[in-house]
């Protein structure tokens, strides 16, 4: 009958071992939870206050998604099987340790084939962590990618953590190499290294005096690891559950978090340690140096001074170095005007790092300091002057639509069932009227009932916002707002992702009645769904299609238009950075109105380069005017025209839809 | 510690398309969108500069027009401390004479050690308001400024002549400077500072009495200018427009 | 009050400046509407041998070391005295760094009118160009000595020079006190070319957008023979040193070609390049002032044009 002994081979002379164990594993725990308490009571202490305690069981399922099954880590398949294979092995050792306490001291029932069971899926996970703790050893001293640090601490906490699980692995063996009980087969892992045991001819008496060591070894070495948790790098078990569970639940960051105010109302500008909230150190605190953010980013890859990684560390460091300035010393301003606000490195961290608002947060400092770059300066004046970035009037919004026989409706006399929202650059960019008129020309083919807003539209905002400029924002939604709420309509169509983030995601919806927004993708596959739509000829394009961060990574929509495309007739061959991975053009964020600054290689011309590199597609589709902008020049500047064309995806329909 | 005034006023914005109002001799101010003097911009922030520098108070007094008091509002978030007001009969334009008497008048009763304002504006016909407003105060002039330190009863002014020749001028105070540039470019105000100011500043009122004009021109009439001619575009797509050009430059024998 | 055209001679460091000479061909044309003549007026020290080439009917010059160099005030104070004095119908002032200085004061100080950026004179009367260019007023001459600052583009240089010295008057003038004195010229960076002096012009503007593109125009420079220069923006940017900037604070040019990319064509630019023989303008606003002047002029995006127009180039 298969039963465990509890402390098997610990004498009992010197007092029940229980009291050593339960004596030492208190302390050390107390002594963990004491260190950890001291670290995060920073947080609370120094942040300011945020609230995040809402739709507790919403949290509590991120926990479990994110620090539980840890779907982000398993974006990436080598370090994702690696890191589960660790992380899981001691999941499942934490709850065997825990079932044992509870037979040992409460309720037995680990015996018969309960206790087969137990011991198999102990062991199997023992096999499973050694294999992690292989392929761990193998990334940081073999592969070596860049993006990790290479520090002795790292290494420090793996070896840590495998002695653990070695010692339990040969307490285990040993005593199976003494009891060698019938059932031992149900522990594979120890069973077989017992052989090893059984063949050095030892006695039993030197079997467990070995067994004794051994345990005594692994009991000083969880203690040891659960001391030193709080200082290290395994706090990351600690602080990357808490992070998930403190994260925004928000739609994913298409909202940004309102600048910071005192009680009173006054508000906060984002400099110094003490001006982030309590969730933006704890975000310090959580970050595991993955670096898979840094990785993913543009403005990083560009070789600018910014690394997303870095950035959230010089958060941590500032935080355990009493240090306060952030803004201009741990962190460099030019760093934080490099961001293009693209999401990649959110939405790749796998601990749930908000990197996004704290460089919002201090970019509103640098703002408010007059702190900005002359071009920045110039295009925030002629938005607050203008309502567009290009200084000129309003009156010449609609000016590309002035050729158009049967002239557009204007959204603000007379109903429209679609309210098109044009946005800036398709208006005004002279290099991107035609393309706005064949989208006009398309809607009038397809016999949609559309308006435009005409002088009374400004710009969206998405990207002001992005900028710093909460003032000006706001002034740019007022006027919005006050455009649509005189215009009647059933839906908003846009034809760009920035427009189309900013209408959906950060206008109150209560004033625009809550309204469906669209961009014209999702539009046109609902009319190909519906029937409305058809096309009359199948242009067979080898073509690859580029998701735009505002409307890919932040709002989702990566199949609306795939279809579009398909349905044109056109191949899409995918590029190895797509949908959510896709690798942002470096307009956003404001990135477009400021002085490029120094770069190694722009993040358009390494996109075009990874389209070029499909080798067998002609056309680089894209669906946002600052796309067409920023990849047409990089086509000129990498001297691709012969090898490629960028086009926008109305330009395929507009085609497709010709005699 | 200085006592720096600065004149500033708002110009047409040339945006937008002028146009001549019915008299035939002044814009038409109804659809005209204004937009303050570039040149006083660069004098506010001169202003700041210096009183960032070394201390002192800086004092702006502005011709009523629409927006002036954003416009006001706008300064005092840079960092001016007074702002005042004309406020007179300029709805339908006014001559820089005119104009250049009020501010003298209000200017004169601050007592100021230096008086800033633009070198010039783009709708000056009967001159700019530097020259004018330092005599009327008794002040010694000096224009196209783009740089100037105080010490003392001292200013030294860096004037400009045309190729990058820089002429430095001392100039007892008080004195007028007509600002080309001001020693940084203008700064960045957030909008939320000006919303801020618009709440706790107070803008002074005074009223200018009647205005008095004499010294402008006898405007026969203001037109709109036809372009005498136009030049020659050339057609096509670059390849076609390079290929031209190249013919045109054979022809001038410059290839 | 005598019918006569004074005009006030504006020199600079033993030069004459070209404005002068502009003034004394509108002078020519107001004398003739008002039968009187036109009178140079010089002010300096030891500076006779600037009125050489004046066209000028009479000169008026007064030496005083007081006005070796400008100042506004002592120069100011030497005109009051010979307008009170001499009471002409109309003066003529640079709209320039010396003119300006002086014209607005003398006109609140003698109670006299100013009309100002004057770009030609009109059936005696003065046609002024105002708001960047946009609007023209026409104004006649007042009952009183009129003050006039002008600004360049109505005539050319050659129209105001003559090979005859016109004659010579010398007047005093009593300078008291100059709250005004000048410290010391601040020569511009040594210039590593002087670009009124070349043939061939490539002027870049806001539209070249960064200062890595102008690689493209200095190789454009290189196959026509030429130097690139710029417009105020891209100067003030430190993209180019002042010594290849155009325009009202920078130089007056008259190459043979001037190739404007991505210039608009405002006045202060248009003044330091109007005279030049051949104009062509690449812009991609159909509307920017600068094709009023061009000779030729295309509606296209420069950097479309520039490997095509190099290439080309290249096998010519």
């Amino acid at each position: 009958m298969p039963e465990r002994v509890n402390y098997w081979g610990i004498p009992h002379n010197w007092g029940a071992p229980e009291l050593y164990v339960y004596t030492i594993m208190f302390l050390a725990a107390f002594v963990m939870l004491f260190r950890f308490y001291r670290q995060a009571s920073l947080w609370w202490k120094i942040g300011q206050p945020e609230a995040r305690w809402d739709k507790l069981h919403l949290r509590l399922g991120r926990l479990i998604q994110y620090a539980i099954v840890q779907t982000k880590v398993l974006r990436q398949r080598y370090p994702g099987v690696m890191h589960v294979a660790i992380a899981w092995s001691y999941f499942v050792f934490f709850l065997g340790t825990a079932l044992a306490t509870i037979h040992d001291h409460f309720f037995e029932f680990l015996f018969g084939n309960t206790l087969i069971v137990y011991k198999f899926t102990l062991d199997a996970f023992t096999i499973v962590f050694l294999v992690g703790a292989g392929m761990a050893i193998y990334r940081r001293y073999v592969q070596k990618p860049r993006r990790l640090t290479l520090e002795p601490g790292f290494t420090g906490s793996l070896t840590l953590i495998t002695l653990i699980v070695l010692g339990g692995l040969f307490t285990e063996s040993l005593r199976l190499a003494v009891e060698q009980p019938a059932w031992a087969w149900s522990s594979p892992a120890g069973w077989g290294l017992a052989q090893l045991w059984i063949a050095t001819g030892a006695s039993d008496a030197a079997l467990t005096s070995w067994h004794l060591g051994i345990w005594v070894f692994h009991l000083l070495i969880v203690a040891l690891t659960l001391i030193t948790l709080p200082v290290g790098t395994l706090m990351h078990a600690l602080t990357g559950p808490l992070n998930a569970f403190f994260s925004k639940l928000n739609h994913p960051f298409g909202t940004l978090s309102p600048g910071k105010e005192t009680p009173t109302g006054k508000p906060i500008y984002v400099s110094q340690l003490s001006d982030l909230s309590w969730k933006q150190l704890l975000d310090g605190d959580a970050c595991t140096e993955c670096g898979r953010c840094q990785d993913a980013c543009p403005a990083f890859a560009a070789g600018t001074p910014l690394s997303p990684k870095e950035l959230i560390l010089s958060i941590r460091d500032a935080l355990r170095s009493n240090g306060s300035q952030l803004v201009g010393e741990a962190i460099a301003t030019e760093a934080l005007w490099a961001c293009t606000t693209c999401g990649a490195c959110i939405h790749e961290c796998p601990v749930l790092i908000e990197h996004l608002d704290a460089i919002v947060d201090m970019r509103r400092y640098l703002v408010i300091e007059g702190d900005v770059d002359a071009e920045l300066q110039d295009a925030l004046t002629n938005l607050g002057r203008y309502g567009n970035s290009f200084g000129q009037s309003e009156r010449m919004r609609a000016k590309w639509a002035k050729g158009i026989e049967s002239k557009i409706k204007d959204a603000g006399k007379e109903p429209v069932e679609y309210l098109w929202f044009v946005g800036d650059y398709a208006a005004y960019s002279p290099t991107l009227s035609e393309i706005t008129q064949k989208t006009a020309a398309v809607f009038q083919q397809i016999g949609l009932d559309f308006g435009i807003l005409y002088k009374g539209e400004n710009h969206s905002g998405n990207d002001v916002r992005r900028a710093g400029e909460e003032g000006l924002f706001e002034m740019l939604v007022e006027k919005n707002m006050k455009a649509l709420e005189r215009s009647e309509y059933q839906t908003i169509v846009t034809t760009d992702p920035h427009s189309y983030n900013a209408l959906k995601n950060e206008y109150p919806t209560n004033g625009n009645g809550g309204k469906p927004v669209l961009h014209y993708t999702e539009l046109l596959d609902q009319l190909i769904a519906s029937g409305q739509l058809k096309f009359i000829k199948k242009l067979g394009y080898k073509v690859t299609y580029h998701d735009p961060c505002y409307l890919g990574r932040y709002n989702g929509v990566y199949d609306a238009p795939r279809r579009v495309i398909e349905a044109t007739g056109c191949e899409i061959i995918e590029m190895p950075r797509c949908r959510d991975q896709a690798f942002c053009c470096g307009a956003g964020g404001g990135r477009i109105w400021m002085a490029e600054g120094e770069m190694s290689e722009r993040p358009s011309e390494a996109r075009i380069r990874e389209a070029v590199e499909l080798g067998n597609v002609t056309d680089f589709i894209v669906a946002c005017p600052k796309d067409i902008t920023m990849y047409a020049d990089a086509v000129k500047t990498t001297s691709n025209e012969e090898y490629i064309v960028v086009k926008d995806l109305i330009e395929l329909v507009f085609e497709a839809l010709s005699e | 510690m200085t006592n720096i005034v600065v004149l500033a006023k708002l110009v047409p914005d040339l945006v937008e398309e002028l146009e001549i109002a019915e008299s035939g001799t002044a814009l038409d101010m109804e659809w005209l969108r204004l937009i303050i003097n570039e040149f006083d911009n660069h004098a506010t922030e001169q202003a700041i500069i210096l009183k960032e520098r070394s201390g002192g108070e800086v004092t702006v007094i502005a011709p009523e027009a629409e927006g002036v008091n954003e416009m006001l509002y706008t300064i005092a978030a840079k960092g001016a401390d007074r702002l005042i007001l004309l406020k007179g009969d300029f709805e339908n334009g006014v001559n820089n004479h005119a104009l250049a008497r009020a501010f003298a008048s209000a200017a004169k009763e601050l007592k100021p050690d230096l008086v800033l304002t633009g070198v010039q504006a783009n709708d000056d016909l009967d001159g700019s308001v530097g020259p004018l407003v330092a005599e009327y105060l008794g002040m010694s002039y000096v224009g196209y400024i783009s740089g100037v330190s105080v010490s003392g009863e001292t200013a030294v002014a860096r004037k400009e002549y045309p190729g990058g020749l820089i002429a430095e001028m001392e100039v007892a105070l008080p004195a007028v400077l007509g600002i080309q540039a001001g020693e940084e470019p203008p700064r960045y105000v957030a909008i939320s500072k000006v919303r801020q100011m618009m709440k706790t500043a107070t803008i002074d009122e005074q009223e200018v009495g009647d205005l008095d004009a004499s010294g402008g021109p006898v405007v026969q009439r203001m037109y709109v200018p036809e372009a005498a001619e136009r030049a020659e575009m050339l057609e096509g797509d670059e390849e076609e427009v390079a290929a031209r050009l190249v013919e045109i430059f054979k022809e001038a024998g410059l290839v | 009050m005598n019918q006569d055209i004074f005009v006030v001679v504006e020199h600079l460091r033993g030069q004459v400046a070209d404005i002068s000479y502009i003034m004394l061909a509108a002078a020519r044309d107001l004398a003739q509407a008002t039968g009187g003549e036109v009178v140079g007026v010089l002010l300096g020290h030891n500076a006779q041998d600037l009125a050489n080439d004046l066209a000028a009917d009479r000169l008026l010059y007064s030496d005083h070391p007081a006005l070796a160099e400008f100042t506004s005030d002592a120069y100011q104070q030497a005109l009051a005295g010979l307008l009170t004095a001499q009471a002409p119908r109309a003066v003529f002032f640079g709209s320039t760094s010396i003119g300006s200085d002086i014209s607005g004061v003398l006109s609140a100080r003698l109670g006299l009118p100013l009309v100002s950026s004057c770009i030609r004179v009109a059936d005696g009367n003065l046609i002024s160009q105002i708001c960047g260019g946009k609007i023209m007023a026409e104004s006649a001459l007042s009952n009183e000595t009129t003050l006039i600052t002008m600004i360049p583009g109505g005539y050319k240089p050659a129209q105001g020079q003559t090979e005859t010295s016109p004659a010579i008057t010398t007047f005093e003038v009593n300078i008291e006190a100059p709250r005004v004195s000048l410290k010391q010229y601040i020569e511009p960076e040594a210039a590593d070319v002087d670009i009124s002096s070349e043939n061939v012009l490539i002027a870049v503007g806001r539209g070249i957008q960064t200062e890595d593109n102008l690689e493209l125009a200095e190789e454009l420079a290189g196959l026509l023979g030429g130097v690139v220069c710029a417009s105020r923006p891209v100067v003030d940017q430190g993209w180019l040193p002042t010594s290849r900037m155009v325009g009202k604070s920078g130089k007056s040019v008259k190459p043979k070609l001037y190739l404007a990319l991505g210039i608009s064509g405002a006045p202060e630019h248009v003044e330091g390049m109007t005279d030049a023989e051949m104009i062509v303008a690449i812009n991609m606003d159909p509307d920017a002032p600068i094709f009023d002047i061009a000779k030729y002029g295309a509606e296209i995006d420069l950097f479309d044009l520039i490997d095509p127009l190099l290439e080309a180039l290249e096998e010519a």
